[in-house]
């Protein structure tokens, strides 16, 4: 007869090693130091949280709109709520905001389409954002066709004009970023010193400096009668400074791929051209995907320098609307306000990415 | 043997004529390109009947600065506003790089602690201050905090040493008299042997295996040794301690809120990427290394010192350096509150009046370019120290 083995039940871990108990010990009170260091912080936390909990939160007022009901002291998110159209849409004429929204959902649209995994047809999105979105935007914002009255560029405002800023030079940074890093990487020496002086300019400079010359030396590079407005200049500005950083990115995945990959593409009888649209791009753009969000993030917070040559971003319709003096002691309320819609945004994008760099690495992946 | 005949290809398909052309082509294209645009620039500069050229800087300026390390009055030139916002500047930056990299250290290493409180501390502030625009923070702690201050009569005070009110932080200034300068040559020059010391030290010790006692001859040279001259010559040393008179602070160093807010703001943005840095450098060390110098019998302190942090530092040196040159630059922002930097002073008032774009903006963009080359370069040096020597 044969007699199956059947071992016995496990013994349960020591009582010590599970449970709250456990983890406290191990996790917060592992030796004298470790106890101390946890008091403290635990104190930093809580004389941090609990004041801002109360002025937020307890003594804070989130419905109405009179600046009156305000004056007990607590956080004043009214305000928030009163100014939300101008945050959002600036100065934009009241009667087309229904252009703007179109645009925003629509990039909203995309973004959605993209996160979401196994959306149909992913691979004609991107091309057709990149292509499309600009297209629309200027459509719809500018107007002047299809009977919408035109909408001049300074009134371009609010978070609508950090979306615009932001994504035009993404639009524009990327394909110019490879250009630039396919010129760094060239053997023609006239074309590879002429990219990277081109690159370490615009790296060497702060952006304000950028913007401050795209906004007064612009006009006088260009020809008699050539006007560009406010927010193209800024554009232009943004733009090329942001080309560089991209250049210097794609420039990373180049030098990761092996050079096996364009001797075998060029051993297929392939130009330059082909090895590097079909061979080496796909391979080094997927590789560099978390360094061109790094970018893209970078570029979305650089946009709130616009205001300091006298655009109304995000950040700028904020800051004009805290001196209101019918709404005293606004500021930190305000600040706090522009600090969540931006984090949301970086922070999204930064997670986006984090995700995409787990899925994109399944064949280097060691642990 | 016959040769295999060569094959002929046609001229323009011979990629090194094809190579020749482009390149031909671009140096043409941008030569037209920087014609173009200088041309229009004369001629539009001509019909604005703005000047050129750089006498500017020798004209008087006219403007007060608020602040500024070397003397500057209304009467000086042009030229003197460039120094001192210059000035401006590196002192904020090299302020800024010096709190930046202790907090990133800092929030680095906590974020890799045993303590699950501490790591998540570390955790939250990199999320949230790294991913907030630079501007809106110098804002906030400028507009929102700064500005809530108390006026100067009513300023939160440390025993009437320290004042911190809206118009910055009053502290005590040194006063130095006869004889202090002897002390502070004594203390160089214990500096300087310190390191010759260390230097004679570290290579006797790879020679021939003998300990010296580093610490305790450093200690003397740099700290006794200068504070015992201080003694011996009545402590020539006074301290001038802000009082207030009127409605202001008179006496004293004062740091404006401009600075304050300027430094706070770019110390706490960079400090975020600073701490990623670390913690990416540190995690890149195997932990292999850690256990083979255990297994050799290294205490825990020299483990890190010896062991972790060499390797640690040669990954994260280079990227540290960005971040520093980052910090520079960014220091820019200043211009939005006020705080009289380069691009404030020279790029703003000076551009403003003399109306000199092109000569204001090239030197401006002139010093950070500058500025960036030297700092990669000796960065660079660094990095090629301890870069992994490969034999």
């Amino acid at each position: 007869m044969a007699e199956t083995f059947v071992p016995l039940p496990s013994l349960p871990p020591p009582s010590g090693s599970v449970g709250v108990g456990a983890w406290l010990r191990t996790r917060l009170f592992n030796g004298p130091v470790n106890s101390i260091l946890t008091l403290v912080c635990l104190w930093l936390v809580a004389s941090v949280l609990i004041p801002l909990f109360d002025w937020g939160v307890i003594r804070g007022h989130f419905v109405g709109s009179d600046p009156q009901a305000c004056r007990d002291g607590g956080a004043c998110w009214l305000f928030i709520g009163a100014r939300l159209r101008f945050f959002i849409y600036g100065f934009y004429p009241d009667g087309e905001l229904w252009r703007v929204n179109v645009v925003l959902f629509t990039a909203v649209a995309v973004i959605v389409a993209l996160a979401i995994p196994g959306t149909p047809g992913k691979r004609w999105i991107v091309p057709g954002a990149i292509v499309g979105m600009p297209i629309l935007t200027i459509v719809f914002m500018h107007g002047g066709v299809f009977g919408m009255p035109v909408v001049a560029t300074d009134q371009w405002s609010g978070l609508t004009l950090t979306l615009v800023l932001s994504i035009v030079g993404i639009v524009a940074a990327l394909p110019m970023g490879i250009v630039l890093a396919l010129g760094r990487r060239s053997k023609m020496t006239v074309i590879r010193l002429l990219c990277t002086m081109f690159i370490e300019v615009w790296r060497g400079v702060p952006l304000i400096s950028v913007l401050f010359m795209a906004s007064v030396m612009l006009p006088l590079f260009l020809p008699e009668g050539l006007q560009f407005s406010k927010v193209l200049r800024a554009m232009i500005g943004i733009v090329l400074f942001e080309s560089a950083y991209m250049a210097e990115v794609v420039r990373g995945g180049l030098q990761a791929i092996p050079r096996g990959q364009t001797e075998a593409a060029a051993a297929l009888g392939l130009g330059y051209w082909r090895t590097m649209a079909l061979v080496v791009m796909p391979q080094a753009l997927k590789l560099v995907i978390p360094g061109i969000v790094n970018t893209f993030i970078a570029l979305f917070k650089d946009t709130t320098l616009v205001l300091i040559i006298g655009l109304f971003d995000v950040l700028a319709t904020i800051h004009a609307t805290i001196v209101d003096p019918d709404w005293p002691n606004i500021a930190t309320e305000g600040y706090l306000f522009a600090a969540a819609v931006f984090w949301v945004f970086c922070f999204g994008m930064s997670r986006y990415s984090q995700a995409l760099e787990r899925k994109l690495h399944t064949g280097h992946k060691r642990n | 043997m016959n040769q295999p005949p060569k094959p002929r290809i046609k001229p323009w398909n011979d990629p090194r004529i094809r190579a020749w052309v482009a390149q031909i082509l671009a140096l043409v294209f941008v030569i037209w390109l920087a014609a173009t645009l200088f041309s229009n620039t004369l001629q539009n500069m001509e019909r604005r009947s703005i000047q050129t050229g750089f006498d500017f800087l020798s004209r008087t300026a006219g403007f007060g600065i608020s602040f500024s390390l070397i003397p500057y009055s209304e009467t000086d030139t042009y030229g003197r506003t460039f120094f001192v916002g210059l000035l401006n500047t590196i002192l904020v930056s090299g302020l800024g790089i010096v709190t930046a990299t202790i907090l990133g250290f800092v929030a680095g290493i906590a974020r890799l602690s045993s303590n699950w409180l501490v790591a998540r501390i570390a955790e939250v502030y990199v999320e949230i201050f790294r991913n907030i625009p630079l501007l809106l923070q110098i804002f906030f702690w400028y507009f929102a905090v700064l500005q809530a201050l108390p006026v100067p009569r009513q300023a939160f005070r440390i025993h009437d040493l320290f004042f911190l009110s809206k118009r910055g932080l009053n502290m005590p200034s040194p006063v130095a008299g006869p004889g202090m300068e002897w002390v502070t040559i004594l203390f160089l020059v214990g500096l300087v042997a310190t390191l010759l010391i260390g230097r004679w030290a570290r290579k006797r010790r790879e020679e021939t295996g003998q300990g010296f006692p580093f610490w305790r001859t450093a200690l003397g040279l740099v700290v006794v040794l200068p504070l015992a001259l201080f003694a011996l010559l009545g402590a020539p040393l006074s301290w001038d301690v802000p009082h207030l008179r009127g409605f202001n602070f008179v006496g004293g160093a004062t740091l404006l809120p401009e600075l304050v807010a300027l430094w706070f703001a770019l110390t706490i943005y960079t400090g975020t990427f600073i701490a990623e840095i670390v913690r990416s450098g540190i995690q890149a060390v195997s932990h292999g290394q850690t256990e083979a110098a255990a297994a050799l019998g290294l205490k825990r302190g020299q483990v890190t010192r010896l062991v972790v942090l060499p390797q640690a530092l040669r990954v994260i040196i280079p990227p540290l350096t960005s971040q520093y040159l980052n910090l520079t630059k960014n220091s820019s922002l200043a211009t939005a509150i006020g705080y009289p930097d380069l691009v404030n002073v020279f790029m703003g008032t000076t551009l403003n009046q003399t109306g000199q774009a092109v000569e204001v903006v090239a030197m401006t963009m002139g010093v950070y370019l500058t500025l960036s080359l030297t700092i990669s370069a000796v960065m660079n040096g660094y990095n090629r120290r301890v870069a992994l020597k490969e034999r």
